[in-house]
């Protein structure tokens, strides 16, 4: 037996239009915790998930030797068998269902057909044993906490004889305790000979537990760092996540910034299920007429929770802090009042919550504003057909005409329809969520265009992206947001995208410096 | 691409309304020649419009809450509790019929905002608020009548369940006067909207309808409204209760197309959460949608029980299902967001035809039941898979 336990060799996947993995190589060795990282985006869960049969052999290029052997995995299963576990950021596991339940499901232990339920319980409290949990293995799977249901997941992927665990992002949901619970257990796996790959953006917890990091950008590897040999630094792994060049993608603009249009301050946001918990943490920021601001943050940083609270409480629970517009205090309760107060929030996920895909463009695009069109509430249909094509027309949205169904249209166009949508309700600041996210290149740059538009008309425009050079590329001034927390606020003039990762992969614990 | 592939093309757009008629038609013609014509007779055609008038009451409130993605079961009970209601209200606390018919209006008013209340404020499923309402609201009819039937009623009540219009022609005219003016006035009017409808949309470079289909569709309604209009002359005139359906169905899916709140039904059905971040304040909607359902429940109740001159504690039962069957075989969608209520209307006269046309020919009620049930199987399927060819088609 060698040392290798997996080597992926020159792996590539295309997704219709996008290569997604170029070439990409991977050597774990046996009984290390490997570290994967790179931005969003940049193919870590897609590798993954070419790993662990997701995408079944055939639906890629390249080989995968596990424990030397060629493998040719068609499915979870097939990969589960030759001990290789994944364990996704959104748990899998039935709420309903007990501990013992959850960890044996699909593999019961069970005589004739009738589970053997002293077994099942025995073995699982053996295997909560070993990951530290002390819970009743009838405990129900809702009674627990997010890190406790992370245990469980892992109790499970060790009842299956596991040699190789794959942690995708396992520290995104959970606070400090149990981030720091984790990252000691995979710890003590790796005495017991089990070897880790975990992907995480969190810096701090790569260089506590991780013997090796490979950096993906882009769908290739860039390097392979050894964290014990060379003596390596935050900084050393920002540079190999960012280290692109910034090409003119962007169109050219000069802002004109005017007076101050919405101030948010010490807003708190507790996440709707695990009230325990913070999401957003005491959060300061500002928007002016005419200025393009970002927010920066990598997955599970709270962008999204945060602009959501703001639109309306539509995320979250327990939430407290102060909003105010231009320099009056207002109330954000409800979406409609948010509307009212002219904030509009464009979502990142446009098909769950943008869009009513079943409905046509001309009535998405009235959708937020049918009051304008209306009286005594009756909607115009002449108007509504004018002003919606009107904004198919500036928009360039490729649809025949209006009366085209929104499921039915690309990406970027169904985007169009959702800015359309926000522009006809005319706010005066509005907060787009991941405005390019799945959006092929030249569409990006149409709405690139229409951001600076809507600035130069005057609105406060916030853009929360998870890429750096649209950040760069667009915006004026850019929060980071780590964890909750505005970690910094800087200027156009003196933004890199390594200064920034610093600031979005900074810990808690170096808030102090 | 040719005139020809793009009208082919719209026309497969349209295959599901297009099937709707074709199913009616189709059935229609099967049974005129089975009955030997008592099918189309004028005794037979006024008489499926006054036997099937509370269904398609129910169906156009139905059809409203299956867009919105909620169900309703309770309708079949608040019929019966309507009509009980009313005939206490009549002849128990003598109250004038038009004055028990407004309270009755209310009283479902009330039924909805209670159902509306758990649904919208509280949470809870419309599935489980109305299934408890079934029940509920059968035990009042109960309660209400103490397990008797209340007859009769007096003849202005009874003319809103099967009244006819006056006859101008006094009886001695081959065809009813004041029927012939309605029907080509309505005929009319469906022209002259549809042309003007046509012509706006072509200012605006909306129309992909072709113009032979177009045309087709409109001699063939308004030769459908005048044939109606023919056969119902020739018999006792026009019935009061198709007046009424027809406000609604007119009035209704103006409502549904043109209205901000019949805008904002759709968009909680299509997608609830893009409703909510657009600012539409999903729960008053479906609350105002139960009241809705209810003030149209207490109309069919109202309807019913004049018809059969008798309030009974047994009345509506199993209406619910006809009605949300009628929706179904209309085309709307199970998971909401799609439907319209000319589409329920007509899936409920496909039923009261099979009804009507079976019980002609004696079938027993046991194959009517499969049969039925059959045809509302076929329709979904039918749905189902347009659905999913459609799908194929754009990947």
């Amino acid at each position: 037996m060698t040392s290798t336990i997996l080597d992926m060799r020159t792996i590539t996947k295309t997704f219709p239009g996008v290569k997604a993995l170029q070439d990409v190589s991977l050597e774990v060795q046996r009984g290390q915790v490997h570290a994967i990282c790179g931005e969003n985006g940049a193919g870590k869960s897609t590798l993954m998930k070419v790993l662990s049969g997701v995408y079944p052999s055939g639906s890629f290029d390249g080989d995968i030797y596990f424990e030397d052997k060629l493998c040719e995995f068609k499915d979870i299963k097939s990969s589960e068998a030759a001990g290789i576990v994944i364990i996704h950021q959104e748990l899998a596991l039935s709420p309903y269902l007990s501990i013992a339940e959850n960890i044996f499901l699909g593999n019961e232990i069970s005589t004739r057909g009738f589970v053997d339920w002293n077994k099942t319980n025995l073995e699982a409290s053996k295997l909560l044993a070993r990951v530290g949990l002390n819970d009743h293995p009838t405990t129900k799977v809702a009674d627990l906490g997010v890190g406790k249901q992370q245990l469980v997941e892992i109790a499970k992927a060790l009842s299956k004889q596991v040699k190789l665990l794959i942690l995708d992002e396992p520290t995104a949901a959970l606070n400090d305790g149990d981030s720091a619970n984790l990252l000691n257990l995979i710890k003590h796996f790796q005495q017991q000979g089990i070897t880790s790959i975990m992907i995480s953006h969190k810096l701090n917890e790569i260089k506590a537990v991780a013997d090796k990091v490979t950096i993906i950008r882009d769908g290739r590897t860039i390097e392979t760092l050894d964290m014990h040999a060379d003596d390596i630094s935050e900084e050393r792994i920002i540079k190999g996540m960012v280290g692109r060049d910034l090409d003119n993608r962007y169109p050219e603009h000069t802002p004109r910034i005017g007076a101050e249009l919405l101030r948010v301050e010490d807003w708190t946001v507790h996440h709707p299920v695990d009230q325990s918990r913070q999401v957003v943490k005491g959060v300061s920021l500002a928007v002016h007429a005419g200025e393009i601001v970002g927010i920066a943050g990598l997955m599970g940083a709270g962008r999204t929770e945060l602009a959501m609270s703001i639109f309306g409480h539509s995320y979250g629970a327990k939430i407290s802090g102060r909003v105010y517009k231009e320099g009056v205090e207002i109330q954000t309760n409800s979406v409609a009042a948010a509307i009212r107060h002219g904030i509009a929030y464009a979502t990142e996920d446009r098909k769950r919550y943008g869009l009513n895909l079943l409905d046509n463009i001309m009535r998405n695009v009235s959708g937020a504003a049918l009051q304008k069109l209306s009286r005594w509430g009756w909607v115009d249909g002449n108007r509504e057909r004018l002003v919606a094509d009107g904004f198919r027309k500036s928009m360039n949205i490729k649809a025949p005409n209006v009366a085209a169904v929104t499921g039915k249209l690309s990406g970027g166009n169904q985007q169009k329809v959702v800015l359309s949508k926000w522009m006809f309700a005319d706010p005066d600041v509005l907060i787009l969520d991941e405005p390019t996210r799945g959006i092929d290149v030249g569409a990006k740059y149409e709405i690139y265009t229409i951001i600076n538009k809507l600035a130069d008309e005057g609105k406060g425009i916030v853009v929360i992206s998870s890429e750096l050079p649209e950040l760069l590329g667009i915006c004026d001034r850019i929060y980071t947001l780590a964890e909750g927390r505005i970690t910094a606020d800087v200027p156009r003039e003196s933004a890199t995208a390594e200064h920034l990762m610093q600031f979005m992969t900074q810990a808690k614990d170096q808030d102090a410096e | 691409m040719t005139a020809l592939s793009s009208a082919l093309q719209y026309l497969t757009g349209q295959l599901r309304q297009i099937g709707l008629f074709i199913a009616l038609i189709v059935i229609i013609i099967f049974f005129q020649i089975t009955t030997n014509g008592i099918t189309l007779a004028p005794i037979n055609v006024s008489n499926l419009i006054v036997q099937n008038s509370y269904i398609l009451i129910l169906a156009v409130g139905m059809v409203m809450v299956i867009i919105a993605g909620h169900i309703d079961l309770s309708v079949g009970s608040v019929v019966a509790f309507v009509g009980a209601m009313a005939g206490v209200m009549i002849t128990q606390w003598h109250m004038p019929w038009w004055l028990a018919i407004i309270a009755c209006l209310i009283l479902g008013a009330v039924v909805g905002m209670w159902q509306g209340f758990w649904i919208a404020y509280f949470g809870i499923p419309s599935f489980i608020v109305t299934l408890a309402g079934m029940l509920t609201f059968r035990g009042l009819t109960q309660i209400a009548l103490q397990n008797q039937q209340i007859s009769p009623f007096p003849d202005e009540f009874r003319a809103l369940g099967s009244g006819f219009l006056p006859d101008l022609g006094g009886g001695a005219s081959l065809l009813e006067p004041l029927t012939v003016i309605i029907g080509v006035l309505a005929t009319a009017a469906m022209v002259y909207a549809d042309i003007r409808g046509r012509a706006s949309r072509r200012k605006h470079f909306l129309e992909d309808e072709p113009f032979p289909w177009f045309l087709l569709k409109l001699v063939f309604t308004s030769a459908l409204v005048l044939l109606i209009t023919y056969l119902l002359a020739s018999y006792r005139g026009t019935p009061i209760v198709l007046i009424v359906m027809g406000v609604l169905m007119v009035g209704y899916s103006a409502v549904m197309a043109n209205s901000v709140w019949g805008r904002h039904i759709y968009a909680i059905g299509g997608n609830a959460h893009a409703a909510e971040l657009s600012g539409v304040n999903t729960r008053r909607v479906s609350f105002t949608l139960f009241i809705n359902m209810g003030v149209l429940s207490a109309l069919a109740g109202l309807v019913f029980t004049a018809q059969l001159n008798l309030a009974n504690p047994k009345a509506g039962d199993g209406f619910e299902l006809d009605a949300i069957a009628a929706v179904f075989i209309g085309g709307a969608a199970v998971t909401g967001g799609i439907g319209t209520v000319v589409g329920a209307i007509i899936g409920g006269l496909i039923i009261g035809i099979l009804n009507n046309g079976m019980s002609i020919l004696g079938v027993g009620t046991e194959y009517q039941q499969l049969i039925k049930g059959l045809v509302l199987l076929a329709a979904v399927a039918f749905d189902v898979f347009n659905k999913r060819r459609a799908k194929a088609a754009t990947k």
